[in-house]
């Protein structure tokens, strides 16, 4: 047979297929949510349906097990010290080929990183050395004769002394600058739905778009050029498929495909980028269109369809990034935030939950709880009654799932939207966000008390600040003070992702994930905060009792004495809770005053993850009588064990925080509960819990985190983690394996409040 | 009518009851009881004359309404305590508020208050009494009091046929029997409107309280009632 005869038996079969699909939009341009909206079928029914994991699933899940367990010993299995990263620089891996029904590894090896210099070679060669391991000589000249810049060296040509000053002090910190930024989600589906050669094919005709020819400005050369790329990283994705054995430049024609050339896409991303989080979208009611037909027509079974959910769900927990063992500390338990995103209403009426949202999720009971992917239901008080109950089960069962309000995103995002990370919300394929990592709120109270001054090593990082003398602290000085730093903590921030995101755009561009975005995308840039609660209830301390700075020789506030009583945050006590929104207020309009980079939109996030130890122990003793070093409360958390009126009311205060046109890249919040407080059988715990979620969200709340388990038994895995090999807990926007963490983070976490009443 | 001089003692609220009646419930623990039960876990509320939280029912209300949309279908407010009916003015005014505000509403007690209740029950959905004893002896030794009051409140419930829960604290070695489960099972097949009969467990949760309030502790020794054991005697009641 001629190649002819063959691409044309293909293409009949292609369109033999996708002939039966509704609608026509998606047909004419590239519109997955439209053919999303035109073909899924909502699922209204219980959990009864699912099944156990296929035997095939059995075999390569066990290996990956005994992998996993001994890399959570020595920690690095293994690396790949030839190639460097690339979409199709590494040969072909498997698990066990014969059972594996969704292949591709990003090297040829399961749990083998990839080298990563893009972002920056110190902390790649930092990485390997730790391991002791050491770069291929060959790949580490090109980069140290500057042949290659990278991502970091740009950076630091750029900084000015205020930056570098915020950066050393731990004012800001986690700043993308010296690794890759993560948080871009690609439209993985794309290439399931419409191959790589039309894609490729549609990314050469907006090159000749009239507005495309029109060379007036660097960011039409810089467009051009990435376009450019993004088309060269498809063609790389098919070659790398190639190596597979699988031909993806048209659509898939079955469901087997459809999940094969989705995962391709994603596995591109993570053998192209080590991003801090990378997310996977919202796959699972897309390619439930292809289950559901296949099913009906006779060619797949329900079995089949959960083994292709499983195996491919086996794929996103083996995703790895080298990393070095300072980003591990501040990040806990070696996350790669594989976020897939699920339910989420299609509008008032119809949910966008399918039998394959109920899949992914079982994927936690066949496989074992996992923190990756980490799933995110879209909550909606719409949603079906049916799958609202199996969420909050899968959550008292698992304390693996996070929940986020689609009823606040949807008006802003549409309905097509996907989390990043852990609560960035972007369109698919048609915004993504420069992640910005976060400022230090509660060491940015002492620099106004302590005139700008470092409480831990004096250094002046912010000038202008008029000194403070006061024996009592009074309110409405410490306030002005403290919003004139945030004034100049803004500005000094937006410098520092001006130039992350211009270097990262230069020297280590995304060009496959970009590839699978539209030419012209909407970039937010995603600002953070950390230490709200020590900032808001340092302030509700100063104004409602009396505090005194005990100040050290050179005039440092070191302690404060509090006399009296004064309202905390997490109570659902208007009289502290409106000091929390007027910070991330100002805050955000502070930061507004400047403009970003490529037009990027500003966004806040109130959101540490496991950083909030890792703060505390950068900041001195704050006026709220939390001692230096301290870690502070996660995300917009009340602080440990301040929130005493109860479980809503703690939810109460974090709710009022404001999402839309604020905290717009999401307000984190976890919650941890004893399953004899949440109800004494599954049953009235399941109902409870759903109403928790509504009652929550109802009052526009953004996102929960829970868990449901005994302070008892994380003290016991603490102390004997052989018994807890699969013990999983909701941190921060994310889940993570509680023997991951450090000693220190497993510390803080059962110093959390756990709501207990009964 | 709003009566702003009608003042509240609150000993403290808990905005996630998920034990105290059906549903979601912010539950209010009023201060003060005339019953000394032997195996009580909140002797700090007892003292009517201890000055806790003040507060006016329409400022509790304001807080209440803030938990709303957790209350669902079935979720509301309880009064709990202490002793709910030693406030009567206050708590009638409440649960006036909560009806008003479309609230359910729900009180826990043991039924001991000044006598004066059918107001009171108008404004309740659901009562929830708690049965320290059947008998009049074993009444007198775990509370300290007699049966006439308990008597009153049960028999206006009766009357105006209010919805109920009926709960009694099973203590090892004081009422955790057959017999003693029966008695309780054959006291309640005589009334009507009964919604649920539950047993609750002995907890020595409480315990630490009494020598921080420097009152002696009388089940000194008694251990926790085994959970499984009530479940079992609670079985019997079906």
């Amino acid at each position: 047979m001629s190649d002819n005869v063959m691409v044309n038996e293909n293409l009949e079969k292609v369109k033999e297929y996708y002939s039966k699909f509704k609608g026509k939009k998606w047909r004419e341009s590239i519109d997955v949510s439209d053919f999303i909206d035109e073909n899924y079928t909502e699922y209204k029914g219980d959990d009864s349906f699912l099944v156990g994991k296929s035997k095939r699933t059995d075999k390569v899940w066990s290996i990956c097990e005994k992998l996993i367990r001994k890399e959570t010993k020595v920690h690095l299995l293994d690396v790949d010290l030839k190639h460097l990263s690339g979409i199709d620089n590494f040969p072909a891996g498997y698990i066990d080929k014969k059972n594996e029904v969704v292949v591709g590894l990003q090297t040829d090896a399961p749990l083998k990183r990839i080298v990563n210099a893009y972002g920056g070679i110190r902390m790649a060669r930092n990485a390997l050395k730790a391991y002791n391991k050491k770069m291929d000589a060959f790949n580490e000249l090109i980069f140290d004769q500057g042949i290659r810049k990278t991502h970091n060296d740009g950076v630091f040509d750029a900084y000015t002394p205020d930056i570098r000053k915020a950066r050393k002090a731990g004012l800001i910190t986690g700043l993308p600058d010296a690794y890759g930024r993560g948080r871009i989600i690609g439209d993985y589906r794309r290439v399931a739905l419409y191959g790589i050669d039309r894609l490729i094919e549609d990314k050469k005709a907006d090159l000749l778009k009239p507005e495309m020819l029109i060379i007036d400005s660097e960011e039409k050369i810089r467009l051009r050029e990435e376009v450019s790329e993004q088309i060269r990283a498809l063609e790389k994705i098919k070659s790398m498929a190639s190596r597979y054995g699988f031909d993806i430049s048209l659509p898939a024609t079955n469901a087997r495909e459809a999940f094969q050339w989705t995962y391709f896409a994603y596995l591109a991303a993570v053998k192209e980028n080590n991003g801090a989080a990378m997310s996977l979208g919202r796959v699972s009611t897309f390619l439930d269109i292809f289950l559901e037909k296949d099913i009906k027509e006779g060619k797949l079974t329900e079995i089949d369809a959960q083994e292709l959910v499983d195996q491919f769900t086996i794929k996103l927990r083996l995703v790895r990034h080298l990393r070095t063992p300072d980003y591990d500390e501040i990040f806990g338990g070696d996350p790669t935030w594989v976020t897939e995103s699920i339910g989420g209403m299609l509008d008032e009426k119809h949910s966008l939950v399918t039998k394959n949202s109920f899949r992914f999720l079982h994927s936690l009971i066949n496989l074992d709880p996992s923190p990756e992917p980490n799933l995110t239901i879209l909550w909606s008080t719409k949603l079906p009654k049916n799958f609202k109950k199996y969420c909050a089960k899968i959550s008292i069962l698992t304390d693996s799932i996070q929940y986020e309000n689609d009823d606040v995103m949807r008006p802003i995002y549409g309905h097509d939207y996907a989390i990043a990370c852990c609560v960035s919300a972007m369109k698919v394929g048609k915004q993504m966000q420069f992640f910005g990592a976060r400022c230090n709120l509660a060491k940015s109270l002492l620099y106004s008390i302590n005139e700008g001054k470092d409480e831990k090593s004096g250094a002046q990082v912010v000038d202008g600040i008029a000194k403070m003398t006061d024996k009592v602290l009074s309110y409405e000085k410490v306030k002005k003070a403290y919003f004139a730093i945030l004034d100049k903590v803004a500005k000094t921030y937006v410098d520092a992702l001006n130039i992350i995101h211009y270097m990262h755009d230069k020297y280590a561009y995304e060009a496959g994930q970009m590839a699978l975005h539209d030419t012209h995308v909407e970039r937010l840039m995603a600002f953070g905060i950390a230490g709200l609660s020590v900032a808001t209830d340092s302030l509700s301390a100063i104004k409602y009792a009396k505090v005194s700075p005990i100040r050290n020789e050179e005039g440092i506030a070191v302690d404060f004495k509090i006399d009296g009583e004064f309202p905390k945050y997490g109570n659902d006590d208007d009289r502290v809770d409106k000091i929390a929104v007027e910070i991330v207020e100002h805050f955000i309009t502070a930061l507004k005053k400047h403009k970003l980079y490529r037009d990027a939109k500003h966004t806040l996030s109130v959101l540490t993850i496991t950083s909030n130890v890792m703060y505390g122990k950068k900041t001195g003793a704050t006026p709220d009588g939390r001692k230096a070093g301290d870690a502070f409360a996660p995300g917009a958390n009340p602080m440990h064990g301040r929130d005493c009126s109860g479980a809503l009311a703690s939810l109460n205060s974090v709710a009022k925080i404001p999402y839309a046109d604020c905290c717009q890249d999401g307000v984190s919040n976890t919650f941890s509960i004893i399953p004899n407080a949440l109800g004494h059988d599954m049953d009235s715990r399941v109902n409870n819990l759903v109403k928790i979620l509504d009652g929550y969200f109802i009052q526009k709340a953004q996102h929960i985190n829970v868990n449901v388990l005994d302070r008892e038994k994380l003290i016991d895995a603490m102390n004997h983690p052989d018994k807890y090999p699969t013990l999983t807990i909701r941190v921060s926007g994310y889940a993570v394996n509680f023997n991951k963490l450090s000693r220190a983070h497993q510390e803080e976490v059962i110093a959390r409040t756990f709501h207990d009443k009964r | 009518m709003t009566n702003k001089e009608i003042i509240g003692n609150i000993n403290s609220v808990e905005s996630m009851g998920l034990v105290d009646g059906p549903g979601i419930r912010y539950v209010v623990f009023l201060q003060g009881c005339k019953l000394r039960c032997l195996y009580c876990h909140n002797p700090e509320t007892w003292d009517i004359n201890r000055k806790c939280e003040s507060v006016t029912p329409s400022d509790l209300i304001k807080k209440i309404i803030r938990f709303k949309s957790y209350f669902g279908n079935d979720g509301g407010v309880t009064f709990s305590g202490g002793e709910p009916l030693l406030q009567p003015e206050f708590l009638l005014e409440c649960l006036k508020l909560c009806k008003q505000n479309n609230i359910n509403t729900a009180i826990d007690t043991a039924g001991v208050g000044f006598g004066e209740y059918d107001e009171i029950l108008n404004y309740t959905d659901l009562v929830i009494l708690d049965v320290k004893a059947v008998d009049k002896e074993d009444y007198k030794k775990i509370t300290g009091l007699n049966m006439d009051a308990f008597n009153k409140f049960l028999s206006d419930c009766v009357r105006l046929n209010k919805k109920m829960w009926i709960r009694q604290v099973i203590v090892p070695n004081l009422n955790d029997t057959k017999e003693s489960v029966l008695k309780l099972k054959h006291f309640v097949t005589k009334l009507k409107n009964i919604e649920k009969v539950e047993l609750l467990p002995y907890k020595t949760i409480g315990v630490h309280k009494y020598s921080d309030l420097k009152i002696p502790y009388r089940l000194k020794g008694v251990e926790d009632m085994d959970e499984a054991k009530c479940k079992a005697l609670e079985k019997l009641l079906i």
